[in-house]
């Protein structure tokens, strides 16, 4: 029998529903991989194996009672722990949080049941999705599946580390800043973060409110689609919930995979190259730009300048926000409590279980926002950032008057080692410096695999930047450039990856 | 925290000749919406602590505000009555600081973008009509309820634990601030601070937006009051007087202020600015927390909502549709009823617009319909401390017994047995006449054969009526009226010259309560 955990997402889907295997096949095999490699890999915080295997038994009910079944029905999943789930435990990779017992779903989750999806786990993160190592988690890192000395990325490294290493064909992502995108781009799977308001962020525990969006993570394009549409879509309880009609993703992916991009136009921006870019990530990003050339696409550089001042502003709005949103920990309702003893006022406990259950990047965050917002330095910090955010939509605006899409690496360099840029705050947020505009602008971006750097032989990404709800023009170049480069390749880039 | 336990407190007339008061007044008024504000967790009233709540307004990881749409209706027609702009564009805004009834730890309020801003409104003291400013009206929600148990204050501080119930968490709430109350002669000033609050409150009511009700806690009030000598400019430290929970307390508090801050100043003292306590027992203030610095709130915009936008149409789609407005009301009723500004000021103060209203409604003329309700039914609500709309009598009973004694068929004295009879359960006006037998006596025939039966069954009484002895006529007196059980028509008609002492009803004059000091 063939490993049912190399099967893509829609190979998985397709067995489960002519009968070939049963759903419950289909999740004890990704349950035994996860029993046989995570120990390695920490991508799972928490694995769900009962609540996975009844989704599967039901699946199966469904195929023997004749119903017809969703394009997704029967595939496991691994959830980004910053989902509610209902009954099932969900800490944002944080001791605050643990042991809490959410009472409802999020809307994601919710879909994802309504999809029949079979929810393998919580997957490993950042704290509070701050981050983009995935050591600042908790829980342990999360390790790299290429080389289990580099981190995966993050905050969503837990995600991405458990497509890299066939423990789930799909996860799900939250990107504020890059945190689907890079973790894609280090680990050789795809990310994508679609517009901002296209997938409801009601039961995704918020760290910056205004740049939040979950989205899709698989190691196709077409799978990446198949899970994007069985999210996205406009949800009442969430009033920034774009209520319109979902791009076409699913179609565009099939069309750019069967129809290609002639006559696409594909901007390259002039901001995202030079000092500070490994030589392998340049390489295959240039190789990448002239394939797309050669597959019939118009290539123009884009000047977006108000991009170098992304960074700086992102570091701005997402602290600010965080120290508002995580206010809410206060040992009061929920989550952890220290100091309960009667001896402590309730203010004491509350900044005794704060200390205790928040680590260093979320204190030094609440720190940066709660200066940021106050009273005499708003203006020149909060205020300042979101006149940049607008300079940068405007950039967006002129550059998509020119072009279809936008493209650059998704990272400046491939996967670090773990602990390399720990106690260098500002090294470890350059890894997000070609993803944040995105995120500023509310637009969609996309992330997937287009080679190995010559020099360590670890993944390069790829990133599609589209207008806002113009998701469907991510899939059709990115199924493109991925036919072609299966093309080159003569198989699936992790198949490169050393067996665990 | 202030050590000062005690306040020195100037006579108030010295208070007022040395200064001029200056007032201003936040009024949060809960929202009488099925649902909560940024959630659709009900919001009845007294329900089990801890049972009308949802994620949203537990503020649980993950959940997200949506707002309530009638809420904002209801915000843009009180602007609209308090003739504020409503603003095309506003947003809301997160005010930061931590609080265990507060679920997030902020509360989602507006800042510097309300609904509604830049109005006034007008309302009358002893004759005067003064014009209060409105600053702003703004939507938030409320907080939870904090019960702090054990303790000597019932505050935070020194409580052994505490409850919280989070029903009322995200009830929606509209601010309504008013610009700096100056001009009003100082003597008046705590009567024009009562007056704003009343007419606001009986405002709100007509707009149907919420019941208002101050006992519980649906409308409450802080009121901010400074000093300045007399005929200058520049306002003083101000203080807040938080939650002053009634109309009556409203002008207490402002009053006490008024003497508090003039013997502080008046000794050379300055005035803290600082948030103080109301004591409804006392009629005084203490020291709560002295503001060292302006609180920093670090307000910004809640990120999880979108703009509102009322769009122009929806606002005078709104503005054609308010109902009338106090104000707009007691004018042209008091040109109906042919009554002076200041009568119907007393007809206000007692609470009795609308039952006189609905008397004349129902056919009674409006002097009739005033006396009664002002009168008889005003003194019988005020011993039995009800509003005079719960008394057990309705507009339609006073408009019947006015026709009878215009009709002639009950004289005022027997009309008051009759609502005597009415109040006591026995009945409407006519069930009370038949069964007391209460009418004039118009038929001197039946009243003579009484008199004769009477007679004819003393005759040693007659005999010494015959021998002079007048005094003597109390026993056919009592017999005729025994026999004909119109004890009080008949005394009126055998003694009219000789007014009974419960004659005119107490209270008639009496306007209750009073608003001026």
């Amino acid at each position: 029998m063939t490993d049912l955990t190399k099967r893509t997402a829609a190979e998985t889907a397709a067995a489960i529903a002519n009968g070939e295997v049963s759903a419950v096949e289909v999740a004890e095999a990704h349950l035994d991989r996860i029993a046989k490699v995570d120990d390695r890999i920490n991508a799972f915080l928490h694995v769900d194996a009962e609540g996975a295997l009844a989704a599967a038994r039901a699946v199966d009910a469904k195929r023997a009672a004749g119903e017809k079944l969703g394009p997704l029905a029967g595939v496991p999943l691994a959830l980004k722990d910053l989902f509610t789930t209902r009954g099932i435990p969900t800490t944002c990779g944080s001791k605050i949080l643990e042991g809490w017992l959410p009472p409802y779903d999020a809307t994601v989750t919710r879909r994802l049941r309504e999809a029949d999806v079979v929810i393998l786990g919580k997957s490993n993160m950042d704290e509070f999705a701050m981050g983009s190592s995935t050591e600042n988690s908790a829980y342990g890192p999360t390790r790299n599946p290429w080389d289990l000395d580099r981190i995966p990325g993050g905050s969503g490294g837990g995600s991405a580390a458990a497509l890299a290493s066939f423990q789930a064909p799909l996860a799900i992502g939250t990107d504020t800043g890059g945190s689907i995108r890079q973790p894609g781009a280090v680990t050789g799977t795809v990310g994508v973060k679609p517009t901002y308001g296209g997938v409801s962020r009601y039961g995704m525990v918020a760290f910056s409110s205004s740049l939040d969006q979950g989205g899709p993570c698989a190691r196709t394009v077409l799978d990446a689609a198949l899970l994007h549409e069985a999210i996205a879509g406009y949800d009442m309880l969430d009033s920034t919930s774009i209520d319109a009609p979902v791009p076409a993703v699913v179609e565009a992916a099939k069309l750019g995979a069967t129809q290609g991009i002639k006559g696409l136009r594909v901007g390259v921006v002039k901001q995202f190259a030079g000092e500070g870019y490994q030589a392998g990530v340049v390489q295959r990003f240039q190789e990448s730009v002239e394939l797309l050339r050669a597959l019939g696409a118009e290539i123009v550089e884009i000047d977006c300048p108000s991009f170098d001042f992304a960074l700086p502003a992102y570091y701005l709005i997402a602290p600010s926000e965080c120290s508002s949103n995580l206010a809410r920990f206060d040992a009061m309702r929920y989550g952890l409590r220290v100091g309960d003893d009667g001896a402590h006022s309730a203010e004491e406990v509350t900044a005794l279980t704060r200390e205790a259950g928040f680590g260093a990047e979320v204190k030094r965050r609440i720190m940066l926002g709660t200066y940021a917002l106050s009273s005499g330095y708003y203006d020149a910090y909060y205020g300042q950032a979101q006149k940049v955010r607008t300079l940068i939509i405007r950039d967006f605006e002129a550059a998509f008057t020119q072009v279809d899409v936008l493209v650059s690496p998704t990272t400046p360099t491939t996967a670090f080692k773990i602990g390399e840029r720990a106690d260098d705050p500002m090294a470890m947020y350059l890894a997000d410096l070609c993803t944040i505009p995105t995120n500023l602008a509310g637009n969609a971006g996309m992330s997937l695999p287009c080679g190995l750097a010559p020099e360590d032989g670890l993944p390069v990404g790829l990133q599609i930047l589209a207008p806002a709800m113009a998701d469907d023009r991510l899939y059709r170049v990115g199924a493109a450039l991925e036919a072609a480069l299966l093309e080159q390749w003569g198989r699936p880039i992790l198949d490169l990856a050393p067996a665990l | 925290m202030s050590t000062a336990t005690t306040d020195e407190l100037m006579d108030l007339d010295e208070a007022l000749a040395r200064f001029d008061p200056v007032m201003g007044l936040e009024v949060h008024v809960e929202l009488g919406t099925s649902t909560k504000m940024f959630c659709s967790c009900p919001t009845e009233f007294g329900a089990e602590p801890n049972t009308q709540v949802c994620p949203t307004c537990l503020g649980l990881p993950g959940a997200l505000p949506v707002v309530n749409a009638v809420a904002v209706e209801s915000a843009i027609r009180i602007g609209l009555a308090l003739n504020c702009s409503i603003a095309e564009w506003c947003r809301f805004a997160r005010k930061n600081y931590f609080y265990p009834d507060m679920p997030k730890n902020f509360q989602t309020s507006q800042y510097d973008e309300p609904i509604a801003y830049d109005g006034y409104l007008d309302v009358e003291v002893e004759g005067r009509s003064f014009r209060i400013g409105i600053e702003r009206a703004h939507m938030e929600e409320d907080t939870g309820k904090s019960t702090h148990v054990g303790g000597a204050t019932g505050r935070i501080h020194g409580a052994d634990y505490s409850l919280v119930d989070y029903n009322r968490a995200g009830i929606p709430l509209i601010e309504i601030v008013t610009k700096p109350i100056v001009g009003v002669p100082g003597h008046l000033a705590p009567a024009v601070a009562r007056a704003y609050v009343a007419e606001l409150r009986e405002l709100i009511v007509a707009l149907g937006v919420s019941e208002a009700r101050m006992e519980r806690g649906q409308m409450r009030c802080d009121v901010n009051l400074s000093l300045k000598p007399a005929g200058a400019e520049k306002f003083g430290t101000r203080s807040e007087t938080k939650n002053v929970n009634s109309l009556r307390s409203v002008e207490r508090a402002a009053r006490f202020e008024i003497q508090r801050h003039a013997a502080v100043l008046a000794s050379g003292g300055t005035i803290v600015q600082e948030t103080r306590h109301f004591h409804e027992d006392k009629g005084t203030t203490t020291s709560g927390r002295v503001k060292e610095e302006a609180e920093d709130y670090r307000y910004f915009p809640e990120p999880d909502l979108v703009p509102v936008a009322p769009s122009r149409e929806w606002v005078e789609q709104l503005r054609a549709t308010l109902p009338e407005l106090p104000g707009a009301r007691r004018k042209r009723l008091a040109q109906d009823w042919a009554i002076s500004d200041f009568d119907m000021q007393s007809v206000v103060n007692a609470g009795a617009l609308d039952v006189i209203e609905a008397t004349v409604a129902a056919g009674s003329d409006p002097a009739s319909a005033r006396k009664w309700w002002l009168g008889e039914l005003a003194r019988t609500a005020n011993e039995r401390a009800v509003e005079l709309a719960e008394l057990p009598i309705t507009p339609a009973h006073v408009a019947r017994i006015v026709e009878l004694v215009s009709a002639g068929e009950l004289s005022d004295k027997l009309a008051r047995q009759v609502i005597e009879g009415v109040l006591a359960g026995e009945g409407d006006p006519d069930a009370v006449v038949a069964k007391r037998g209460l009418k004039v006596v118009s038929d001197d025939g039946a009243l003579l054969t009484a008199i004769d039966e009477a007679i004819a069954a003393n005759p040693a009484v007659a005999e010494k009526i015959r021998g002079g002895n007048h005094k003597a006529a109390g026993v056919i007196v009592g017999a005729v009226m025994k026999a004909t059980r119109v004890s009080r028509a008949f005394r009126l008609r055998a003694t009219p010259a000789v007014p009974s002492a419960g004659w005119p009803p107490a209270g008639t004059e009496r306007v209750r309560p009073r608003s001026g000091p």
